[in-house]
């Protein structure tokens, strides 16, 4: 095969990557030109990762929910509760956030696994038992919160979405903890690719052009650095960053790695054959629905302690955002496809055009609209894309 | 002779399969005319072609219906003419009434307003024809499959028929039942309505037919006429069975070991009916190195019983013991029956045995992840390699093990369920219809396949529909009917004649 032609067959089959990766890139340019740099200013980069880091995270659970072949309309529900139940141990009861966040997850936790219960041992639909636990919830947060708002949450609690990593070299401005946690990162991550890369020769099947895995592995690294020096010239790296990417390691591993990821995939893909090969496909709808409401309760915290009060209001909406996060990073609605990654970029680019517009002042009611016809756009992408394979 | 239909060298191709071969098929005005062959052996495609569900252009050849030459482009095209097929499978929709079944899709309505008055009473007359005395009312739900039945030969009434076919319609009914079918086919020939008869069961065909077809590997191979005396069931058997069979199975020489799996007293009921038993005591064994077959018809509960074994992946209320090699089985979860030696190859490898849109290599390690993983974590190179070597062994042709399977052709994904099952380390392999919807040279190379088990030690259940096959790979047969065996028989005794007549006699 010819260079070129290998590149191209390379490009047919990774279109939807590199689509996506390229999408955000430039959506990221368009609105760094349009608000004349405010996109990408320090501090604007900090609220981005303040603003979607709950989105992301809940994107996670929630992909694994779409790849298992369901959905769960709860999360923005279970966002609130979980927000309110923690206000009101610490404010009302004056418990030690300590002691709040592992009840509180364990609770989100329950949640899940409670509506996860019905779906995987009684084959009711997860849309309907997730509409169920979306109306249940936000009447309980209501019922909790007595209709009311309570803060605000003692400093140590905040500090889940709004502390940063102190400096441990005593510098002020720029952050050079920041800088460096951003190389070693970087470093990391370009150190995997090439060990990866170097398996993949080994066994014959790298099939990606040596330019695409420069290129691509290389901007991913310049993007790093760059990120954290912009970050570490205002505040230094967000608590909440490092959780997210924490996560987000953790759950591509699992996805791509585990035996229990591997499952889930072929449990979306086909569960009677799932069935017949071995596989508890009860069980693992289960815990697909009972780590969602985990992270769902993650999410919840950190969003009350951004605000820093427990609203009726808070989470609502959010299932939709983290719905279309997913479906804009290629999963689909039937199951069996998707990755954490696409989930992630997917989340970003919503956040990015959130961000954008709200900097140029464009309303709500534009905003909507945008986002709607994104989502649209970006799976009628993919249908053109697999209907022009076969 | 006044024929209303004749359909001329009738040829139909599948991928890969000529499922017709330029057939021809007369049928008198006003007689019943059956049509019987092998399950495989073209009745049911020779049905569709005629009435429309594989479209004028899609087959070779010509219908003449009423001296006419046919063009039909859907089923709607056929039935315009009187031309009405009743599938083994009833279409009726279940929670709609008796009326609202008659008329649907064909409702007496003025602008799109249902006259109700008019279709109770003509629902009346309708069933009054048929002799079922049943509330116009009643949810079809609730009435019995005879009943169904006749429900669907008033749904044809109501349309005009002038050819009635019928797809195996006694399959699924009781003695009387099928008696009472079986007049009514006669007192329609009275008032002049041509049927067309599709039956396993030759008393019956014997017992209302004038003329009967066999097909046989989708050519006719003879007509027979009630009224000339020429019509035995040894005649029929024979027609419908005979051919050559040298040198289409690899030669094993069998040695066959200790007795590996038993099987005693297996008894299952039905999912949804739970007062119908699908397995009656069922019993039986294999041995290491053995290759024994399971010869039925379709719906004789072949499946259900595997599928039953395997985990209880069918069926409720299951009763009986399995033992291997003396020890007792755990059969409760699929995992369990794994775990325990055994390996379910489906019938259904499309819906059932491959997750279509993942790789070969997601495929082959599916069962057994353990075994390429430690503490959950896949060891990719060692995964790859697992899979390139079922690749190689059991010469799945594509370029590399990350092709998705949907791309494959069907031997290709045979072969790549039979690599996760033999994967999974099993003692005992149960093969339903392995060799379905494959070509003939990817079906050897599936026969070379189970030899070389067998060879291995292992012992395989072979499910098949073909029964040359089954006498071409087997060491010994079982014969099934509706659940229970009616026969053993050692290979070398076994012939297709001696298993169909117990099949249709036991």
């Amino acid at each position: 095969m010819s260079q070129s032609s290998k590149a191209k067959t390379f490009m047919a089959n990774h279109l939807r990557e590199y689509g996506m990766l390229l999408a955000l890139v430039a959506i990221m340019a368009f609105f760094q030109i349009v608000t004349d740099g405010t996109l990408l200013r320090p501090v604007n980069i900090t609220n981005l990762f303040l603003q979607n880091s709950y989105i992301i995270i809940m994107a996670l659970g929630m992909l694994l929910v779409i790849v298992a072949g369901h959905i769960d309309l709860s999360v923005g529900s279970v966002v609130g509760f979980i927000g309110a139940l923690a206000a009101v141990m610490t404010v009302e009861w004056g418990m030690h956030p300590l002691a709040v966040i592992p009840v509180c997850l364990i609770v989100g936790t329950l949640i899940g696994a409670a509506q996860g219960y019905w779906v995987a041992y009684w084959k009711i639909p997860s849309f309907i038992v997730t509409l169920a636990g979306m109306l249940v919830f936000r009447g309980a947060t209501l019922w909790l919160l007595a209709g009311q708002s309570i803060g605000p949450f003692p400093r140590s609690f905040q500090a889940l979405s709004t502390g940063f990593i102190p400096d441990v070299f005593g510098l002020d401005k720029p952050n050079l903890t920041a800088i460096i946690i951003g190389i070693l990162l970087a470093g990391t991550i370009l150190a995997m690719a090439l060990r990866g890369r170097a398996r993949q020769q080994r066994h014959g099947t790298d099939d990606e052009p040596l330019v695409f895995f420069m290129a691509k592995n290389g901007l991913i690294a310049l993007a790093i650095i760059y990120i954290s020096y912009l970050l570490a010239t205002f505040r230094g790296l967000p608590n909440v960053l490092i959780t997210m990417a924490a996560l987000i390691a953790v759950y591509a591993f699992l996805t791509e790695n585990t035996t229990i990821g591997r499952r889930i995939y072929a449990l979306g893909g086909n569960a009677k054959a799932a069935r017949l090969s071995g596989i508890n496909t009860e069980r693992l709808t289960f815990l697909t629905f009972a780590n969602m409401g985990l992270l769902a309760a993650l999410a919840g915290l950190i969003f009350a302690a951004r605000l820093n009060t427990a609203t009726p209001k808070a989470g609502v909406a959010f299932e939709l955002d983290v719905i279309a996060a997913v479906f804009i990073g290629g999963a689909s609605m039937s199951g069996g496809v998707g990755k954490v990654i696409g989930a992630v970029v997917g989340a970003f680019i919503m956040g990015v055009m959130n961000n954008g517009m709200s900097i140029l002042g464009i309303g709500i009611d534009y905003q909507q609209v945008i986002k709607g016809l994104v989502l649209l756009a970006a799976v009628i992408f993919d249908v053109y894309n697999k209907s022009k394979q076969r | 002779m006044d024929t209303i239909l004749e359909m001329r060298s009738i040829s139909k191709s599948f991928p890969g399969v000529k499922a017709l071969d330029e057939v021809s098929f007369q049928v008198a005005r006003g007689e019943i005319h059956a049509l019987v062959g092998e399950n495989g052996a073209g009745k049911s495609t020779l049905m569709k072609v005629l009435s429309g569900v594989y479209p004028h252009g899609s087959y070779d050849g010509d219908i003449v219906f009423d001296g006419e030459v046919m063009r039909f482009g859907g089923i709607a095209d056929s039935e315009k003419r009187g031309i009405i097929i009743i599938h083994q499978e009833l279409a009726l929709i279940p929670l709609l009434s008796i009326a609202e079944n008659l008329f649907l899709g064909n409702e007496i309505a003025r602008n799109g307003v249902i006259d109700w008055h008019e279709t109770f009473s003509r629902t009346g007359e309708l069933l009054d024809k048929v002799g079922l005395e049943e509330n116009p009312a009643a949810l079809v739900d609730t009435l019995g499959v005879g009943k169904q039945q006749l429900v669907e030969i008033a749904k044809a009434l109501s349309k005009k028929v002038r050819l009635l076919i019928l797809d195996e319609p006694t399959a699924a009914l009781q003695e009387n039942d099928s008696q009472k079918l079986l007049d009514l086919l006669l007192e329609l020939k009275e008032h002049g309505i041509t049927s067309i008869l599709i039956s396993h069961k030759l008393n019956e065909i014997k017992h209302v037919a004038d003329t009967i077809t066999v097909l046989r590997d989708g050519a006719t191979v003879s007509t027979l006429k009630a009224e000339t005396g020429e019509v035995t069931e040894d005649r029929i058997v024979h027609d419908m069975v005979g051919r050559d069979m040298a040198n289409r199975y690899p030669p094993r020489v069998p040695r066959i070991g200790e007795t590996l799996l038993e099987v005693e007293g297996w008894n299952v009921w039905h999912p949804l009916h739970t007062e119908r038993q699908v397995i009656r005591e069922l019993s039986l064994r294999v041995a290491a190195g053995e290759v024994v077959g399971i010869a039925g018809l379709m719906g004789s509960g072949r499946t259900e019983f595997a599928m039953s074994l395997f985990g209880g992946s069918y069926g409720r209320n299951i009763s009986g013991q399995a033992r291997l090699r003396g020890q007792v089985l755990d059969l409760s979860s699929v995992s369990a029956a794994v775990a325990g030696g055994l390996a379910y190859v489906t019938e259904d490898r499309k819906a059932l045995g491959l997750v279509l849109e993942e790789d070969i290599l997601r495929n082959t390690t599916l069962a057994n992840l353990k075994a390429v993983s430690r503490y959950g974590v896949i060891d990719g190179a060692q995964e790859r390699s697992v899979a390139e070597d079922y690749r190689q062994q059991l010469g799945i042709r594509t370029p590399s093990v990350f092709q998705k399977v949907v791309n494959l052709s069907g031997g290709n994904q045979q072969k790549v369920v039979l690599s996760k099952w033999l994967f999974a380390g099993p003692e005992v392999l149960i093969l339903d219809e392995p060799t379905r919807g494959i070509d003939v040279g990817a079906k050897y190379e599936i026969y070379g396949i189970i030899n070389a088990l067998a060879e291995r030690g292992k012992g395989v259940i072979m499910i098949s529909s073909e029964m040359p096959e089954l006498l071409g790979m087997c060491d010994r047969i079982y014969v099934m009917k509706e659940g229970a065996l009616v026969g053993e028989l050692p290979a070398r005794e076994a012939s297709q004649e001696k298993i169909m007549s117990m099949i249709i006699k036991g």
